[in-house]
């Protein structure tokens, strides 16, 4: 599975597959390798967030418009530079919280993970307005914003120092479906 | 769809917003009081995202699929080189020939007609249709095209539309060669200036109420696509106020791949590509005349109209613009978004 678009082997699927605990069939792999092969613009072998994020803005590359499309939904520059630096395989490991196969543990540590953007494992009140910030732009000011989190915090009987941990996550939104899957279009 | 209105770049008034066609995570409204769970619930926003990086929807539209090679072994390479010898000395001229042939016909008589018959104009329109549609038929055979046609040609009225899905630029002679029609397809997006969009607008609706013009043929799509899918068909011919006849091309790639990649080869290559092949195999269905019904917008119409040729060709839909292929995607999706996450949450707040 060496640097750029070389082709993948039967070997290396299954190591692959096995890395993910199994949450994506060896099709699925298949498709998300040609997926990352065209992510991976330098051919490094490797995503770099970079690359998105300093596309000219009138380019008429027709790749510069796909990946301009790209960047619309909301948190793609944040899924991005969690998934900067990564080789393949972590790829499909980080992916694989999206799998239709993965449980509901997963895709809670997997939210978890966005919010703890400095990997300490602990999420304050400052992280979740970060991303409270993302998801609501310039229509809410920044003291509203706080004023909100503030609130919500307490009647959930934390307070605004408190620092959460994976095991909290858990119970907040543990005890319901959460709807977080994405198809691997398989050709 | 009623957001189309609020746009106001020239760009976005023919576009459909992309934003109804890409999948959502919550569909409903959410109620009641604000909780932490609402905050810390991004998960349909986190889909949304990952949805974006894991699919190449778009791409998958304009890559032209390489044949499997079945040259690869001892007694079908020698097959294999006799039928290039075929191909490049035998039929290749032989073609080449015919299209001069071709040609030379129609010259000699379309000019004639043209030109002498000015007083006897139905003739003169009926003779130069039928010549339209011989040369044509001549290209066909060039490539020698075996085309099977499907469904009963709607009869030739007033007040009707033909839209098709679009290929490559073959497709118009193939479907030329049966009857002859007037063509639009819109080669470069933002051709038309706001006020020429209203004068062809115009044009087009003048040319389709006339009962002797030729049916004007139009290719919604705007941009040729791989015959495996269809991309968002542009409003523009749903609202000229008449009837559509959907017709359905799909290519065989027995033989050539039909589609031609204008980012890979040039119009010459490729032309070339379809003369040294041994044919070109396609299906053109001629498809149930649609109307638009009552309560439906141009664009829940062309949709429609997408589905049904979608459908009957064999291939899949995908939401995207063919224009995406030219133009920056605007950066009103991310703000609506943002818009209304923030005022549910002020609204949940007020709730009590």
């Amino acid at each position: 599975m060496g640097n750029g678009s070389s082709m993948l082997t039967q070997y290396d699927i299954e190591g692959v597959q096995e890395h993910c605990s199994n949450t994506f069939s060896q099709q699925e792999i298949v498709s998300l390798y040609q997926r990352f092969c065209q992510l991976d613009r330098s051919g490094g072998g490797f995503i770099s967030a970079d690359e998105f994020m300093n596309v000219p803005e009138f380019a008429m590359n027709p790749l510069s418009q796909v990946v301009k499309q790209l960047l619309e939904p909301l948190f793609v520059p944040r899924l991005l530079r969690m998934l900067d630096g990564l080789n393949f395989k972590e790829f499909v490991l980080f992916l694989s919280a999206f799998s239709s196969r993965a449980s509901l543990q997963l895709k809670v540590e997997f939210i978890f993970k966005v919010y703890d953007s400095d990997g300490n494992h602990k999420v304050s009140f400052n992280d979740v307005l970060d991303i409270l910030r993302d998801l609501t732009g310039q229509f809410i000011a920044e003291h509203q914003r706080e004023r909100v989190l503030t609130k919500v915090l307490e009647e959930a009987g934390y307070r605004k120092d408190s620092v959460l941990v994976p095991a909290d996550f858990m119970k907040i939104l543990g005890s319901s479906v959460l709807k977080m899957e994405v198809e691997v279009p398989v050709d | 769809m009623n957001k189309l209105n609020t746009s106001s770049s020239e760009l976005d008034l023919d576009r459909p917003n992309i934003e109804d066609y890409l999948p959502s995570g919550s569909i409903q409204e959410p109620h009641g009081e604000l909780r932490l769970r609402d905050l810390l619930d991004i998960s349909p926003t986190l889909t949304e995202a990952a949805g974006a990086i894991v699919d190449d929807s778009f791409t998958r539209c304009f890559k032209s699929n390489p044949p499997e090679p079945w040259n690869w072994n001892i007694y079908l390479f020698p097959l294999w080189c006799l039928g290039v010898v075929v191909r490049y000395m035998i039929l290749f001229p032989l073609r080449v020939m015919v299209l001069m042939l071709g040609w030379i016909v129609f010259l000699s008589c379309y000019f004639p007609v043209h030109f002498l018959l000015t007083g006897q104009e139905k003739l003169r329109k009926r003779l130069e249709r039928g010549l339209v549609e011989l040369i044509c038929s001549f290209f066909v055979a060039s490539w020698t095209g075996v085309v099977k046609y499907h469904g009963p040609r709607p009869s030739m009225r007033p007040k009707q539309v033909f839209v098709a899905n679009h290929t490559s630029m073959i497709d118009f002679i193939v479907l030329e060669q049966m009857t002859a029609f007037a063509v639009i397809m819109q080669k470069h997006p933002g051709w038309v200036e706001a006020k020429d969009r209203e004068i062809v607008a115009r044009k087009l609706r003048e040319h389709v109420h006339g009962a002797d013009n030729n049916p004007l043929l139009i290719f919604p799509e705007g941009t040729c696509v791989n015959n495996h899918y269809t991309v968002m068909f542009k409003k523009g011919a749903f609202e000229l106020g008449c009837t559509v006849c959907p017709i359905a091309v799909k290519y065989n790639k027995i033989f050539v791949d039909a589609f031609w990649n204008s980012r890979k080869q040039s119009f010459t290559t490729h032309l070339l590509q379809l003369m040294t092949s041994w044919a070109v195999v396609c299906d053109v269905w001629y498809l149930e005349p649609q109307n638009l019904k009552p309560g439906e917008t141009a664009i829940e119409f062309a949709e429609r109209v997408r589905d049904i040729i979608s459908v009957r060709a064999g291939l899949k839909k995908v939401p995207w613009d063919g224009y995406l292929k030219y133009s920056r995607p605007s950066p009103k999706h991310r703000e609506q978004k943002q818009q209304s996450f923030a005022e549910s949450i002020l609204r949940r707040l007020e709730e009590k």
